[in-house]
């Protein structure tokens, strides 16, 4: 704790969840509609599942690498979970399931947690990837093989190898940084969230043309941009907690933003195929773990990409 | 201590999720029956009851498959205290309907899966005429349905292995049987009570 920037990072988190709270109590107050009413208690639902995230991850984050390790793993295995709920299965795909869960799921962490960045990085996309296919050809049953197998593997590339790449942000070597990798791991998260909340403000303010409104009606341009320019505006403003300098913050925080709306657009999709509208109901206001991460999960790996090769020691080397 | 830790361990495996709990208010001995489809059944509708409900319920169970294997006789025994019957010699004397009937006669609910056997998945199979006994023969006892969605994948017949799942319990309203009902006429509509609970919520 004794990081100046995380107290910095802590502070601008707790300002923004007392804002919220601030808001969706005016709102509570002023709301005179049934709809305005309604929109009120889910208003206030989500704030009070707001505060219990954020003081999970900020703990998490605080016991330092095998805290944040420990967390997104049981995120991973709580959105994973859900989305095999809602994907159809058989019972050919039973046992590669059990692997899956059992199996793949901790050896991806335990590699984050032993900074084994070569393994780290190819043990989903090679040797989970052939497990599976493999174990449910076993198993014997045919019938829509190829949309099984798929289903399963983009449960375990969306929910459990992107989203490592988030606590893989520990694992980076910065030469010359002087603020901590869980400070960058903040600023991520902390972008993505606030490109969302942004999104959603000035969306519904001023949102006039959806983006794609078969996928998710409540996009609009409007809210796209006004999340871009939010975000490049806190991402330049957090640069001292960063080793990135403004305009390498600003970048990387535009980078998060977009990354941020491909991938809630895409899992909104991947929703809109399964025929629902939330993922699970696990957090109030919110809907499942997995409509909380969607945002993260193409932006966890793009970020933590980006950072490597730009910023770190190994990039370095291999661009020379 | 055991039971809240296994209700715990159930929560996280299958997320044991409850609704339609505002049926079941009051501590008068009620009658649980559900749709059969996995082994897991009788524990997972026992978890998803609020804690005191929890402490005075009971779970009717086949004895030749709780009584195999220690970890099986002790969950069994202490932890939800089955009521273990005998499916091959079932007599006057020593039938499950008889022990269901004392257990709420001393103030204590019980869980049963009228089907009696597990079905394959998702449909619901005949109901036995067990409900209907008792039903008949005490008729100030709520009869509460609660089905059960996606257990059966997280342990399908013959797997030993569990999958985590989203499992979701749904309590319905209580049902009681009406004076002068026939045997025919009363399974169908307790059947009818549990096929109309899968489709409520999300």
């Amino acid at each position: 704790m004794n990081d100046p920037s995380m107290v910095t990072l802590l502070a601008v988190v707790f300002g923004a969840l007392v804002l919220g709270s601030i808001a969706a109590a005016i709102v509570a107050r002023t709301a005179r509609s049934d709809r305005g009413r309604s929109m009120a208690r889910n208003l206030a639902a989500r704030m009070r599942s707001w505060w219990i995230m954020a003081g999970v991850f900020v703990a998490s984050v605080l016991i330092g690498g095998v805290g944040t390790i420990v967390l997104f793993a049981a995120s991973s295995f709580l959105a994973f979970r859900e989305f095999i709920t809602l994907t159809p299965t058989r019972r050919g795909d039973h046992r590669a399931l059990f692997w899956a869960f059992f199996f793949v799921i901790p050896i991806q962490y335990l590699l984050v947690a032993q900074e084994r960045y070569g393994l780290f990085s190819i043990f989903i996309p090679v040797y989970a990837f052939i497990l599976i296919p493999a174990r449910i050809a076993a198993a014997g049953e045919t019938e829509s093989f190829l949309e099984r197998t798929s289903k399963i593997q983009w449960g375990l590339l969306s929910c459990v190898y992107f989203v490592s790449h988030v606590p893989a942000i520990l694992t980076l070597d910065i030469p010359g940084s002087e603020t901590s990798n869980a400070a960058l791991l903040f600023f991520l998260v902390l972008i993505v969230q606030l490109n969302d909340v942004f999104q959603y403000i000035v969306g519904s303010l001023f949102g006039r043309r959806p983006l794609a409104p078969r996928v998710s009606p409540n996009k609009t341009i409007e809210g796209m941009i006004g999340g871009l320019v939010g975000s490049v505006a806190v991402g330049a403003a957090m640069s001292t907690v960063t080793p990135f300098g403004v305009a390498g913050a600003a970048g990387l925080a535009a980078a998060i933003a977009v990354m941020g709306v491909l991938g809630d657009l895409t899992m909104s999709a991947v929703k809109r195929d399964l025929g629902v509208k939330d993922y699970s109901d696990l957090i109030p206001g919110h809907g499942g773990v997995l409509d909380r991460l969607d945002s993260l999960t193409f932006a966890a790996p793009v970020f933590f990409h980006l950072t490597r090769y730009f910023y770190s020691g190994d990039g370095m080397t291999a661009i020379v | 201590m055991i039971r809240d830790g296994l209700a715990m361990t159930l929560k996280v495996m299958c997320g044991c999720h409850a609704r339609g709990l505002e049926h079941i208010i009051g501590d008068a001995p009620r009658l649980y029956f559900a749709n059969h489809t996995s082994n897991l059944d009788a524990v997972v509708v026992w978890s998803s009851l609020p804690r005191g409900c929890r402490r005075r319920c009971r779970v009717l169970a086949a004895g030749d498959y709780w009584q195999r294997g220690p970890v099986r006789r002790l969950l069994a025994e202490r932890a939800f205290r089955a009521i273990l019957f005998d499916r091959e010699h079932v007599t006057k004397q020593k039938n499950p309907v008889r022990a269901i009937c004392a257990c709420l006669g001393a103030g204590e609910s019980v869980i049963m899966f009228p089907e009696g056997t597990r079905g394959e998945g998702a449909e619901l199979g005949p109901l036995r005429p067990g409900l209907w006994h008792i039903a008949r023969r005490l008729t100030d006892v709520d009869l509460v349905p609660v089905w059960i969605e996606n257990l059966s994948r997280v342990l399908p017949k013959g797997e030993v292995l569990p999958v985590p799942m989203v499992v979701a319990t749904t309590f319905g309203p209580p049902i009681r049987l009406f004076s002068d009902e026939g045997k025919a006429v009363f399974l169908d509509r307790a059947t009818t009570a549990l096929r109309e609970l899968r489709s409520v919520g999300p």
